[in-house]
């Protein structure tokens, strides 16, 4: 065997491979975190330098407000909708949105609760004011305007 | 080795490399990367109908009206302003340095300081009032109220460099406390104006 392969090129060996690739699955389980829900809406955020880091995953709720994504348009057109949970919904569904999002927190966590509201750059404010006064309806003050973090134009 | 010793034999791991890829794809499709980022706001509670309207007035003074139409156009107290300029003339307003008698009032306020003791800070009674329209872009929006932001994050830093001579980043939890109880983010989002019909 040995003197027959002599004047081959050694093969490279590939046991490090695995390992490489384990160091890449690690970065990747460690800097990401699930996707919970299909977003049903396109949004670009809009820019801002501001920026705060939301913490706590789990007492987070997410409102999305942007256009039907392309398959979805042919139901329900291209005005901007209001996604809450997996399907779309009006502004005065978020007070059952808030009670049914409360009633999943522990009573201790219930009043760090925040409601971050993803909304597409190019939405009027008469829809994100109509969802404001919702969420102060229900009581769920602590918001957070999801947003790019990058210089402004 | 002459072979007079007996191995045992070598499990074969040239699939461990598959399987890592599997799994490496698996996290690939199932997660996503982006951390949630945003400009954190605190609504105000809904007034309880039997307080009067006047009883939660500001003085007049004390709020700075910044409106922003649908054009994008932005009105800081009563006249027109550049999104530039908004920083400074607010942060003129709220900080009120010569005791100017259509800025802010102020009041003393005693803050419980990290080793016990007390520190008398005095803060602005000044609010920024921000309006809009229904038709107003949620981008500019987004613009101004990070430029109010950054009027507090500015002021905080002052305060902080004063205080303490750190940085607001560089501050422990405790010191942290003390200078945004001292510079407390006042900002009001009003209920929109109903925009003017012609």
């Amino acid at each position: 065997m040995k003197k027959k392969g002599s004047k081959e090129l050694p093969a490279i060996s590939t046991a490090s491979l695995p390992d490489v690739i384990f160091m890449i699955l690690f970065f990747f389980m460690v800097s990401t975190t699930m996707r919970d829900q299909e977003v049903l809406v396109r949004y670009k955020l809009p820019n801002a330098t501001e920026v705060q880091k939301l913490e706590k995953k789990n007492l987070v709720s997410y409102i999305h407000i942007g256009v039907p994504v392309t398959h979805m348009q042919a139901r329900y057109g291209t005005a901007p909708k209001i996604q809450l949970n997996d399907t779309y919904k009006t502004a005065k569904d978020i007070g059952d949105f808030i009670a049914a999002e409360r009633e999943q927190l522990n009573e201790a966590d219930r009043a760090q609760m925040t409601t971050s509201i993803k909304a597409d750059r190019e939405t009027k404010m008469g829809m994100i004011t109509d969802v404001k006064q919702e969420l102060r309806r229900a009581n769920a003050l602590k918001i957070s305007y999801a947003a790019v973090e990058g210089e402004v134009k | 080795m002459a072979g007079n010793k007996r191995k045992t034999p070598d499990i074969n791991a040239s699939s461990q490399a598959d399987i890592a890829f599997l799994l490496l794809v698996f996290f690939l499709v199932a997660t996503t990367m982006n951390t949630d980022k945003g400009i954190s706001r605190v609504l105000p509670p809904i007034p309880p109908e039997d307080v009067k309207v006047e009883d939660q007035k500001q003085k007049e003074r004390n709020v700075l009206l910044v409106f922003v139409n649908g054009a994008g156009q932005l009105m800081v107290g009563d006249e027109m302003t550049d999104i530039r300029q908004l920083k400074d003339k607010a942060k003129e307003f709220i900080l009120n340095v010569n005791d100017e008698e259509d800025k802010p009032e102020k009041e003393d306020k005693e803050i419980d300081m990290p080793d016990g003791s007390k520190w008398v800070y005095t803060t602005s009674k000044g609010v920024i009032s921000l309006q809009t329209t229904r038709d107003t872009n949620y981008e500019t929006y987004i613009q101004v109220q990070n430029e109010l932001t950054r009027v507090f994050s500015e002021i905080r830093q002052d305060v902080s460099m004063q205080k303490f001579g750190k940085s607001f980043d560089e501050l422990n939890e405790d010191e942290r406390k003390v200078i945004t109880t001292a510079v407390q983010q006042k900002i009001s989002e009003a209920e929109p104006r109903k925009a003017i019909k012609k």
